[in-house]
């Protein structure tokens, strides 16, 4: 038996399996870029409002860390694409490790992947099928959004280029997954590890692009995100700068069958150290499992959501020099001048903030179904555990975890903030903007606990609630939806502060709309079968 | 201990219990048998207030184990049959809380079981097999002060060799007073422990007593050498499965015919003879084994009709 053989039947399964996800991913990123693009091709019409904003850009260390620089500000494609090219690049360099993994190591955690080896599969076959899928999906993603972008308005030379940084990076980022999978034993930590690699490749271009070119520009070469970003679609179009990616990606890959060539099914070359013999006096409660069970995420959420602050905080301040032609300058002066336009920033940004936290609600409270399912809820409800003590465990931490978010968010750009203007007020300000989405945020967890206890099997009614307020949010300014429908979104109400009015009522209706969702969550699980 | 009565749970169109009946008492270990799918599982969770009962009367431990459940939970441990545990616990930690969560554990016992059964509390779930697995809950359960055990096929994943140290542990929990209901189908182990049996098919029991009592509804295997051709062995009632090689005879009968089959054995001239008593097994497949649907095997006329 040669090591691959039974490659074509776990690519159909694992075909099969992602026939949801993949279109999903597909269809999201390419919209994104597509639709992101003809909004900045609306946005700037002429070729000198295009170069001012260029170069704005390029002068904002903040957001050239953020996003990366324009290498010709008088390409409308490289204005267009700056906040995807990194950022979306990065996105698939995500999607490629969890496809990865997902059909690696998670399998084999879960020992699917013994009952599939006892049968007529080589030893390199699920590895194989599994870089074969994402290869395969990441190049059509590629491709998809190349379409999009030409459609939007974009030279195609420069989009084909874009299209291919995505898919390079995202391959690339697939294979560091391949030999995360082979070093640890549980998915997640494989998922964990890929994606710290993908983050502090992220870093470093950060770092390098927003410094000197004879300083530390240099860190960015160290980056395959940089690589992709260096090959500057719509300036230049340097293709052979596609080679580094797809080097990596072959000689990583490499590493990755060498590495499973080694060793035995189950085991990681990272061996599980060996735990406390006895629980810790904390691990005796739902909720003190609860707090076990959710809190190297929440920790690493809560790091990401610092860094968020941080950076959001540092863009405010620069946020008045952004605009400066004299159209912008009018309009500062009529939002109540520079202060005001800092005020609407910070504003906006923390409402995406509180997005990103409901997607950390949601995926919390949704814990309790994965327990459930997974078995796991069975042995604790069989002791002196009610119900409602064991769903009280996960919701509390989803709420108290999203305000740690929070928290986080809104110290770190109160402090950045505060730093830059020197006014140690702003802090407890921007504290206060970020802290008033939390209403909101918890409508969402509601959602999923409801969910759970009336119609457990849609219980991802979570995530499609989150999509459609998001939606609403997003669409619905551009398509002037009507009030009625704009006010389904819990986003509606919440306050846009700093700078904007408050008014406690719309807050206590979401408090009271997310307190009754958990409510009857709580009271439906107690009545239901579990399983 | 258990009083289940007329007990009937229906997910979707699928009967998995349609009237079942189950009485455990103090101190007696019951084995709960039938095949995969019969509803032994769905009984311990209605048991456990995990699932409703759709209709029937249940008592465990004198209340309502729907909505006793924290008072009830107190008093009992559960194995099940599929333990999934948390992959960044260790087993350690996992046996004490379960234990906590119970009401605490006694831990000079909790020290002994891990020896006895051999696991390393040390490793984390997520290295552990399905057996090792069984034993994190196994230990967990054993090492509770409780008075009812629920075990759903508790050793289908341990190795011969600590099947009997489960068993062991049973019998020494028996002695300490508690109830047990151990649903099984590794049929030597209900033979082994099992003060009574229930036997389930579909949702509903077949069968209900001491294994002596079962065992007057069985057939008895006997083979034997003959003086000479057995000759008129055929012809006698309550005869199974007749094998004939030259002198000697091997066939089954039904416990109700034994004496006359010894006898027409004795009138030929008995040179060697073994009789078995009937093993589970062989329950199982008078139950299950000749498509006998819902047909009761206790009357044994009715059995040889059918054979």
């Amino acid at each position: 038996m040669t090591g691959v053989t039974g490659v074509g039947p776990l690519v159909r399964l694992a075909v099969r399996r992602d026939r949801v996800l993949l279109p999903v991913w597909a269809v999201l990123l390419a919209g994104m870029a597509g639709l992101s693009a003809s909004a900045t091709v609306g946005l700037y019409p002429d070729l000198a409002s295009r170069v001012q904003a260029a170069q704005n850009i390029n002068a904002t260390s903040s957001l050239v860390g953020l996003y990366g620089r324009i290498y010709d500000v008088t390409a409308l494609g490289a204005l267009a694409t700056i906040k995807l090219g990194g950022f979306g690049a990065a996105l698939l360099g995500v999607l490629g490790l969890v496809l990865i993994v997902r059909h690696t190591r998670a399998e084999e955690e879960a020992g699917r992947l013994e009952l599939v080896g006892a049968g007529v599969v080589g030893r390199y076959a699920a590895l194989t099928a599994a870089l074969l899928v994402t290869t395969t999906a990441l190049v059509a993603i590629g491709a998809l959004t190349s379409g999009a972008l030409i459609a939007a308005g974009l030279p195609s030379s420069g989009s084909i280029a874009f299209g291919l940084s995505w898919a390079g990076t995202g391959i690339a980022f697939a294979a560091v997954g391949a030999v995360a999978a082979q070093m640890t034993t549980s998915a997640r930590g494989a998922i964990g590890a890929a994606g710290a690699t993908l983050g502090l490749a992220y870093l470093l271009r950060g770092i390098g692009d927003s410094s000197d070119p004879d300083g530390l520009r240099w860190l960015s070469w160290l980056s395959p995100v940089g690589w992709a970003q260096q090959v500057r679609p719509y300036a230049g179009d340097r293709w052979l700068l596609l080679t580094p990616l797809l080097a990596l990606a072959v000689a990583t890959s490499a590493v990755a069958y060498v590495l499973l060539a080694r060793r035995d099914l189950g085991a990681g070359l990272l061996t599980d150290r060996p735990g406390p013999a006895t629980a810790p006096a904390g691990l005796r409660s739902p909720l003190g499992l609860a707090w076990r069970l959710h809190r190297v995420a929440l920790a690493a959420w809560l790091v990401a959501f610092l860094l968020v602050g941080i950076v959001v905080g540092n863009i405010a301040s620069d946020v008045g020099g952004l605009l400066n032609s004299a159209q912008a300058r009018d309009m500062i002066l009529r939002l109540g001048g520079r202060h005001g336009l800092t005020d609407a920033f910070l504003a906006a940004e923390f409402s995406i903030v509180g997005v990103l936290a409901s997607v950390y609600g949601v995926q919390a409270a949704m814990r309790l179904r994965v327990e459930e399912t997974a078995l796991r809820a069975e042995p604790l409800l069989a002791t002196a555990v009610s119900r409602a003590r064991w769903t009280a465990s996960h919701t509390v931490v989803a709420v108290l975890g999203t305000t740690a978010l929070m928290v986080g968010a809104g110290l770190g750009a109160g402090t950045a903030y505060a730093a830059h203007t020197g006014d140690s007020a702003q802090i407890g300000r921007v504290l206060g903007a970020a802290l008033v989405q939390l209403p909101a945020v918890w409508v969402l967890t509601g959602v999923v606990v409801a969910a759970f206890g009336l119609a457990p099997r849609f219980v991802a009614a979570g995530w499609a609630a989150l999509a459609i307020f998001l939606l609403i949010g997003q669409l619905g300014a551009i398509f002037e939806f009507p009030q009625w429908v704009m006010d389904l979104s819990p986003y509606t109400h919440v306050p846009r502060l700093p700078g904007g009015p408050f008014g406690p009522t719309p807050m206590l209706w979401l408090l009271g709309i997310a307190a009754a969702l958990t409510g009857v969550g709580f009271a439906s699980f107690r009545r239901r079968d579990l399983g | 201990m258990i009083r289940v009565q007329d007990l009937r749970k229906s997910f979707g169109r699928t009967k998995a219990l349609d009237g079942l009946d189950l009485q455990v008492s103090v101190g007696e270990v019951h084995g709960f048998l039938g095949p995969n799918g019969s509803g032994k599982s769905t009984t311990i969770r209605v048991l456990l207030g995990l699932l409703r009962a759709d209709a029937g009367t249940v008592t465990l431990l004198g209340g309502d184990p729907w909505r006793d459940v924290t008072r009830l939970h107190r008093r009992l441990a559960y194995v099940p049959g599929e333990v999934s545990l948390w992959p960044n616990l260790t087993g350690g930690e996992v046996i004490d809380l379960l234990g906590r969560l119970r009401g605490g554990l006694n831990p000079k016992r909790r020290a002994t079981l891990l020896e006895r059964f051999d696991l390393d509390p040390t490793k984390k779930c997520r290295a552990y097999y399905k057996g090792n697995r069984q034993k994190v809950a196994l230990v967990a359960a054993l090492a509770s002060d409780v008075e009812l055990l629920l075990l759903d096929e508790p050793t289908s994943g341990l190795d011969p060799l600590m099947e009997q140290t489960f068993r062991d542990c049973i019998e020494q929990g028996r002695d300490d007073g508690r109830s047990v209901l151990l649903s099984s189908h590794i049929l030597a182990e209900a033979e082994a422990l099992c003060d009574r049996v229930s036997i389930i098919r579909a949702g509903r029991n077949v069968e209900t007593g001491t294994l002596t009592e079962l065992r007057h509804l069985t057939r008895t295997s006997i083979s034997a050498d003959l003086a000479g051709p057995p000759n008129g062995v055929a012809s006698l009632r309550g005869i199974h499965d007749l094998d004939v090689e030259g002198n000697r005879v091997r066939f089954d009968v039904d416990a109700a015919y034994l004496d006359e089959a010894l006898r027409g054995l004795t009138e030929v001239g008995v040179r060697g003879l073994v009789s078995q008593p009937p093993t589970l097994e062989q329950l199982f497949l008078e139950h299950y084994g000749n498509g006998s649907a819902g047909g009761r095997p206790a009357d044994p006329a009715g059995a040889a009709a059918r054979s």
